[in-house]
């Protein structure tokens, strides 16, 4: 019965459609500034999908860092490396890289879907209720309090790590 | 006064906090405060750890009783009512009931033991629990780690000497680095150091010793390598660093499998301590685990055969060598066994045995160390080696039995060692920098404090009644002599010996310093007084520190039992301690050594100061000769180091495979390619052409195409190290699926 | 809904990324890719932890390690971005393939 909530399904799969095409040409296409393009996509049916699981504030924090601050960061790394603007038939590996990657990724696909189907069968969401901001604000600052504190001190280290790297000295 | 032992955790807590201070202020700020920053803190430290001793001695003459002792006692072996409940809920039925009754078995039995020995010693004093206070680390699979402090004498003891020749080598170093590039970099390492020495010597569980240990050992690495500029200096801290791993990883065994050895409920020092005592852990567990644990010592304390690494790290500033590799950093091996000593007591069978391992690597390391300061004219290596052959000394009377003996030779000697040091270091500050004792001589006039402070302790560490090695000497002596059950005949020549050969090499290194014509082309001059006065404070500790431990008879003069043995009083432990005897005063013993170290240092007298006896013996005679080469190449053990044991790794084993490489696997998979070819030819060529010229050339070209194949694997290629790691993945997680 | 969908979603995103990380030369392309791998780990994230919000209303622990591995990818990028100018300024070229000093 729940299986049946019609238009939430037909969602996930337009989006999911959308999300494996852009998957694909992020890693296919020719053009750096179209794959950063394709990333956006991908990043925000990621969003889309959030929204769906009813998880609102990652769903809003996924917009803000990664559509808003990520791949600005990626734009500026193009533009700062001065890549070409159109098509550049040199952005891959060799053929053999290629195909030793895609086997792998196959196998890997091939492998967790098997285990995934195997384990999970048809395990249904039930009645999916919304994940208040206030409940994640009160875990993160109660049960999750260390790891918080320690991942703004991974953030610092990054910042000054990533100055320390880049600066011309 | 009062009672600082609950919160004894202040006092490393303070020069951690004067470590931060320094290093994020210290270049800021400038020199002079850095400077001071680590001297106070280290003297209020000092002050801090004197009342702490203080604590002690009153608790050990009004020992507590009734509730407050029973207390103390559970609080002691970390199995406080609460945590034996979670222990007891966690674990399983039967481990819980083997844990419960043996700890109360522990209890009883040791404490029958405390009563039968302190009757044996006529009531001296009944058994004192240390003073342990815990907190909580963390809780792991129902186990719950604790962090706390333990005093007992032997700690307060540590910290008291730590904190001393801590303070002198701060205020030294104010004159002697003074203008150093690196200034507050080395108070901060200073600081971090002491403040991790005060951490371990104040561990009560052996997981927090470990912690100690290792952050010592860093900031001895950091302190080798303080002039880094030069490859020698880092090359010597690599080193140091490097030789030191190799023990630590005997200590981190050790740890484990004394944990494991003590029932496995607790890492609590005092818990294991008791429980290898009580006879209900596994002798063989223990023998093991002690024999891991004497790993960690061989490397820090500069054992043979890892003793190599001490007289390299003479290339740090010479206060560091005094404070670090001479008073206390190395004597931390030793202090491990002092505090486990119940472990090494029963998994090696001291004073049961007839041989002994800990005693006769702690002998043999005399030995070597002694003769290896012969042919030095460092006078830093001198006194390197010396430190090994001092350091051998005390893990000899551990090893023997003599706890008290070792544990107070490792006091008096952190005194003079250090004043020998400070005063080398004077001697090179006076003398643009030089060691080397050839560019020395002359010196008594041009610097009387230095000279005086300086024999001092070299009389006190020849053992020259009445300074402080005398009386730690002789009891090491008295105990191999007469101390356990059997007594270790072999560890009395040993000690003999050496005795001997440390008044011979300090009278060398003496006689060519200070007497004699100047040879160098500097202007020496007397050291100004932030350098002298410490001088002069240690060389009083030499003189005066021996009489802490006045023998109860001495050639028949018998005074009052409280000005006796206080040391072996105070500092001994009565809680979860074996059961040992204490060697008397033994006249003859004294009086031969005694002569065998004034004989030591006319010889010296003689070959170096009046050039008599027979000189150019090795230009002579080739045997001398050979044993001369034979202790300037240290016997060979850099080069057995070096050369053999890491050349063999890395070469015959890179030989290896490559060979490997080439030949089976490259044949197999070229093989393989080409025989599929020349299958598809062999309508051309038949037989043994076939065959033959198969395996000839396939081998060939297989060789190659495989070393081609394999070298690629080495591309240094992030994606294709990437491509390796993603297929592991790949075949784990279908091992997982499919086959598990 | 089915759980399974989800996580297919995110599996097939995962290897499309180990795919890019191993096929693509600019250094920007693989971070990209490593983006898409992070991704499907999030949403893996978030499906578990609707799931569980369901029986569990007081936790949502999925989200909130959602939130983390996103606060890392910030700084991985940050510092990634940082490593490929610095090899970009030294090189000329962003090719990671060229990077094989440490080769054997």
């Amino acid at each position: 019965m729940l299986a049946l909530l019609v238009a939430q399904n037909i969602a996930f799969y337009i989006i999911a459609a959308l999300m494996v095409v852009g998957a694909i040409r992020v890693v296919t296409t020719k053009n750096v500034m179209h794959a950063a393009l394709w990333l956006v996509l991908v990043l925000s049916g990621a969003a889309a999908q959030y929204i769906l699981l009813a998880a609102e504030f990652v769903a809003i924090t996924q917009v803000l860092v990664y559509l808003g601050a990520i791949i600005v960061l990626f734009l500026f790394g193009i533009m700062l490396t001065r890549a070409k603007t159109g098509n550049d038939d040199d952005l891959d590996n060799k053929k053999s890289a290629k195909f030793i990657g895609a086997g792998i990724g196959v196998l890997l696909l091939g492998l967790m879907s098997f285990s995934l189907i195997d384990g999970f069968k048809d395990t249904e969401f039930g009645d999916l209720t919304v994940q208040r901001t206030a409940e994640v604000s009160d875990s993160i600052f109660s049960t999750y309090l260390l790891p918080f504190e320690v991942l703004s001190v991974l953030l610092l280290a990054a910042l000054i790590g990533a100055i320390v790297i880049a600066r011309r000295d | 006064m009062f009672n600082m032992i609950d919160k004894v955790w202040i006092i490393p807590a303070l020069m951690a906090a004067s470590f931060l201070v320094i290093l994020f202020f210290g270049k800021r700020w400038g020199t002079r405060a850095t400077a001071g920053i680590g001297i106070a803190s280290v003297s209020i430290c000092l002050i801090l750890s004197v009342v702490v001793a203080g604590n002690w001695i009153s608790r050990v003459n009004h020992p507590p009783t009734g509730a407050a002792l029973a207390a103390d006692i559970a609080a002691a072996n970390g199995l406080t009512p609460q945590t034996g409940e979670t222990i007891g809920e966690e674990a399983n039925a039967a481990t819980k009931d083997s844990g419960e009754t043996v700890t109360t078995d522990s209890h009883a039995s040791s404490e029958e033991g405390h009563a039968a020995e302190s009757g044996e010693h006529g009531g001296e004093h009944e058994s004192v629990p240390p003073v342990v206070r815990t907190v909580t680390w963390f809780q792991i699979g129902g186990m719950e780690f604790e962090m706390g402090t333990l005093v007992d004498g032997l700690a307060a003891m540590m910290l008291i000497t730590v904190c001393i020749i801590s303070l002198l080598v701060h205020i030294y170093s104010t004159e002697y680095l003074h203008g150093d590039v690196r200034f507050t970099h080395y108070y901060a390492f200073l600081s971090l150091f002491t403040a991790s020495m005060l951490f371990y010597v104040l561990s009560s569980n052996t997981l927090q010793m470990l912690m100690g240990w290792e952050l010592v050992g860093v900031c001895s690495f950091g302190l080798i390598g303080h002039w880094w500029e030069e490859k020698k200096n880092t090359d010597a801290a690599l080193k140091a660093f490097l030789t030191n791993r190799v023990g630590d990883i005997g200590l981190i065994l050790g740890v484990i499998i004394t944990f494991f050895a003590a029932g496995g409920i607790s890492f609590n020092v005092l818990h294991i301590n008791e429980y290898a005592l009580s006879g209900n852990a596994n002798t063989t567990l223990l023998l093991v685990g002690a024999l891991c644990l004497f790993g960690g010592v061989t490397s820090k304390s500069g054992q043979f055969p890892l003793h190599t690494w001490l007289p390299d790290a003479m290339a740090g500033p010479t206060p560091v060598s005094a404070l670090i590799h001479a008073a206390t950093m190395v004597v931390a091996g030793v202090y491990l066994i002092a505090r486990l000593y119940a472990v090494f007591f029963s998994g090696l069978a001291i004073g049961s045995s007839t041989f002994h391992y800990v005693a006769f690597i702690g002998g043999f390391t005399t030995i070597i160390g002694g003769l290896l300061a012969f042919v030095q004219t460092d006078l830093k290596k001198v006194l390197a080696y010396s430190t090994i052959s001092q350091l051998g000394y005390m893990v000899m009377a551990l090893g023997v039995g003599a706890w008290t003996a070792g544990v107070f030779h490792l006091f008096t000697h952190a005194f003079f060692k250090a004043c020998l040091f400070l005063g080398a270091g004077s001697v090179s500050h006076a003398c643009h920098h030089t060691f080397d004792m050839r560019e020395m001589g002359g010196l008594r006039k041009k610097m009387p404090v230095t000279h005086a402070t300086f024999l001092v302790a070299t009389l006190a560490l020849a053992g020259i009644f009445p300074l402080a090695g005398f009386w730690s000497k002789d009891e090491i002596l008295a105990g191999s002599a007469s101390g356990q059950e059997n007594a270790y005949t072999i560890m009395l020549i040993f000690g003999l010996i050496t005795a001997f050969l440390t008044a011979a090499y300090m009278g060398r290194a003496y006689w060519m310093t200070f007497w004699g014509k100047y040879r160098g082309h500097a202007h020496p001059h007397e050291s100004p007084k932030v350098i002298t006065v410490p001088l002069i404070i240690l060389a009083g500790c030499a003189v005066f520190l021996g009489f802490t431990n006045f023998p109860k008879s001495f050639f028949g003069i018998k005074l009052p039992g409280s000005v006796t043995t206080r040391f072996e009083h105070f500092v001994e432990p009565t809680f979860s301690f074996p059961p040992l005897q204490h060697a008397e005063f033994t006249p003859w013993l004294a009086i031969a050594s005694t002569i065998l170290a004034a004989g030591g240092l006319f010889l010296a007298y003689q070959y170096y100061e009046k050039n008599r006896g027979p000189h150019g013996l090795t230009s002579r005679n080739k045997v001398a000769l050979a044993g001369y080469t034979f202790l300037e190449n240290k016997y060979y053990l850099d080069d057995l180091y070096t050369g053999v044991i890491a050349g063999s790794t890395k070469g015959p084993i890179a030989r290896a495979a490559n060979w490997f490489n080439q030949n089976i696997l490259d044949g197999v998979i070229n093989g393989i390619g080409f025989v599929a070819r020349k299958i598809a030819g062999v309508v051309y060529v038949f037989g043994d052409q076939l065959i033959i010229d198969g395996a000839v050339n396939g081998s060939g070209q297989g060789s190659e195409g495989a070393g081609q194949l394999l070298r690629k694997i080495q591309t240094g290629k992030v994606q294709q190290y990437a491509s390796i790691l993603f297929a592991g993945a790949v075949v784990l997680a279908g091992v997982l699926v499919f086959v598990v | 809904m089915f759980l399974n969908q989800f996580l297919l979603l995110a599996a097939i995103l995962f290897c499309i990324g180990v795919y890019g990380v191993l096929a693509r030369k600019n250094g920007v392309l693989v971070l990209m890719s490593i983006e898409l791998i992070l991704n499907a780990v999030n949403i893996n994230l978030v499906a578990f932890g609707a799931y569980w919000h369901v029986n569990d209303m007081a936790n949502v622990s999925g989200q909130v390690f959602a939130l983390f591995v996103i606060a890392v990818a910030a700084a991985e990028v940050g510092v990634g971005l940082a490593l490929v100018l610095l090899i970009y300024r030294n090189r000329q070229s962003i090719d990671i393939d060229d990077v094989d000093m440490l080769k054997g």
